[in-house]
């Protein structure tokens, strides 16, 4: 694979296949954490971490995984990394995994993952499949990091609240002043689908309007072939 | 490779995930190994940052956390399977237990609490440790959700001296807690935890004392 082809991946990743708002893949946790721009982001970083892995472990060893049980090992493989990245955020970032503690385990249940596993690293070269991994984890950390600033701007209108344990002395920014009343329902589960939602058709809106400008203004080329 | 049977490629890709596994065992257990005491350092100094906020270290001289003795099933403390009490010293005499208790009707399950009562009766400080209340509405009971930064609600606690502890009520209900409109639920489950638990403290306070440490009531 040449430099393109990784670009490609690397496009698909973020824009063209991206997990949260094409695919709509994972919604579970998406959905469970975005209340923060903070949890948002944090729990994405996770998550790139065990897809570049899993996706690099497995890419590695496609040769000996028997097709027919590939599915279970590559639970098996994904658990392990999660456990293992689990037990790293820990014993490292002790603060930040008070703060994730229940969501990372939550990362083997996130069928992007598998996903990501069955449809490209099992069929790829490692270098690709890693990139590919990151490449799903920063699309979905986008939407993730979005979600959490819509949800955390209306419900309690504030943006970055939480900052101070991951950087001690960061603040968190009051838009609103600290009197704003807050407004629930953005940071309960159903201001998720609303959000959500919203971006859905933002990026569907885009793609169409992308669509309407190319038919708009057709390619020069005027001699197609007539068709019968 | 001779043809496959039924019986062969049992056997093949039994033995691959069998493989699979071991490998991928010893990833886990060798990772386990190395992050093992790095990850209990973590969870002791979570610990007592938490016992600093409701006990200033001034007050006791003792290696706290190794004080300690475990109860059963308790009902004043709202616990089903049983907690710990640690006990404050200093110079060996009394000067504070640490409780974990339970708020078991909080809005939405169980509230978690550690309640630190001075050895003259009084509340010293409480905290939550763990509890699911709506965020936004019934999160103020955790000070690191509370918008009022500079006295969160929590702290209301550590002003009752042991005469006031009939008052450790709801002012709605008679009593000298504030709490948020809208939001009593979660309020009043952590005050009326709170006077169960220095009430318990007061009734049993020489047998929690006197007992051995790390003995089983």
């Amino acid at each position: 694979m040449d430099i393109k082809a990784y670009r490609d991946i690397a496009w698909n990743g973020i824009w063209k296949q991206n997990t949260g708002v094409v695919q709509i893949l994972g919604l579970c946790p998406i959905l469970a954490i975005s209340t923060s721009i903070v949890n948002a982001v944090s729990l994405g970083l996770a998550t790139i971490l065990v897809m570049a892995m899993s996706n690099l472990v497995i890419a590695a060893l496609r040769n000996f995984i028997p097709y027919e049980i590939r599915i279970p090992v590559f639970i098996l493989i994904i658990a392990a990394l999660t456990t293992v990245v689990d037990l790293a955020f820990n014993a490292y970032l002790h603060e930040l995994y008070l703060v994730l503690g229940i969501f990372i385990p939550l990362i083997v249940t996130n069928c992007i993952v598998l996903a990501r596993v069955e449809a490209f690293a099992a069929k790829n070269e490692p270098i690709g499949s890693t990139i590919d991994g990151i490449a799903m984890g920063i699309g979905l950390t986008l939407v993730l990091a979005v979600l959490g600033a819509i949800r955390e701007l209306i419900g309690s209108g504030t943006l970055l609240s939480g900052i101070e344990m991951l950087f001690p002395g960061a603040e968190a920014i009051h838009v609103f002043g600290d009197d704003y009343p807050g407004f629930l329902i953005a940071i309960l589960p159903p201001g998720a689908f609303f959000a959500l939602g919203c971006l859905i058709a933002g990026r569907n809106w885009l793609e169409a309007r992308k669509l309407a400008r190319a038919r708009m203004n057709p390619p020069a080329i005027t001699d197609t072939p007539a068709e019968a | 490779m001779s043809e496959t049977t039924a019986l062969g490629l049992s056997a093949r890709t039994g033995s691959v995930m069998v493989a699979f596994t071991v490998i991928f065992t010893a990833v886990m257990a060798f990772t386990y190994g190395a992050t093992k005491t790095q990850i209990e350092a973590s969870a002791t100094e979570e610990k007592m940052k938490l016992i600093s906020e409701v006990l200033p270290a001034t007050a006791y001289d003792n290696v706290l956390l190794d004080d300690v003795i475990t109860v059963g099933p308790t009902r004043e403390l709202g616990l089903d399977e049983g907690g710990h009490i640690y006990r404050a010293r200093k110079a060996g005499q009394p000067a504070a237990l640490l409780l974990e208790a339970t708020a078991p009707d909080g809005y939405s399950g169980r509230i978690e609490l550690i309640v630190a009562i001075r050895a003259d009766g009084g509340v010293s400080g409480v905290r939550a440790v763990a509890h699911r209340e709506t965020p936004g509405l019934g999160d103020y009971i955790d000070p690191r959700k509370d918008k009022n930064k500079k006295s969160p609600w929590i702290t209301q606690f550590a002003e009752l001296k042991a005469a006031d502890l009939p008052r450790c009520k709801l002012t709605k209900d008679g009593g000298q807690i504030a709490y948020h409109t809208g939001a009593t639920i979660s309020a009043r489950a952590v005050t009326t935890a709170v006077a169960r638990a220095a009430g318990y403290a007061a009734a049993n306070h020489d047998r929690l004392f006197a007992a051995p440490s790390g003995d089983k009531l």
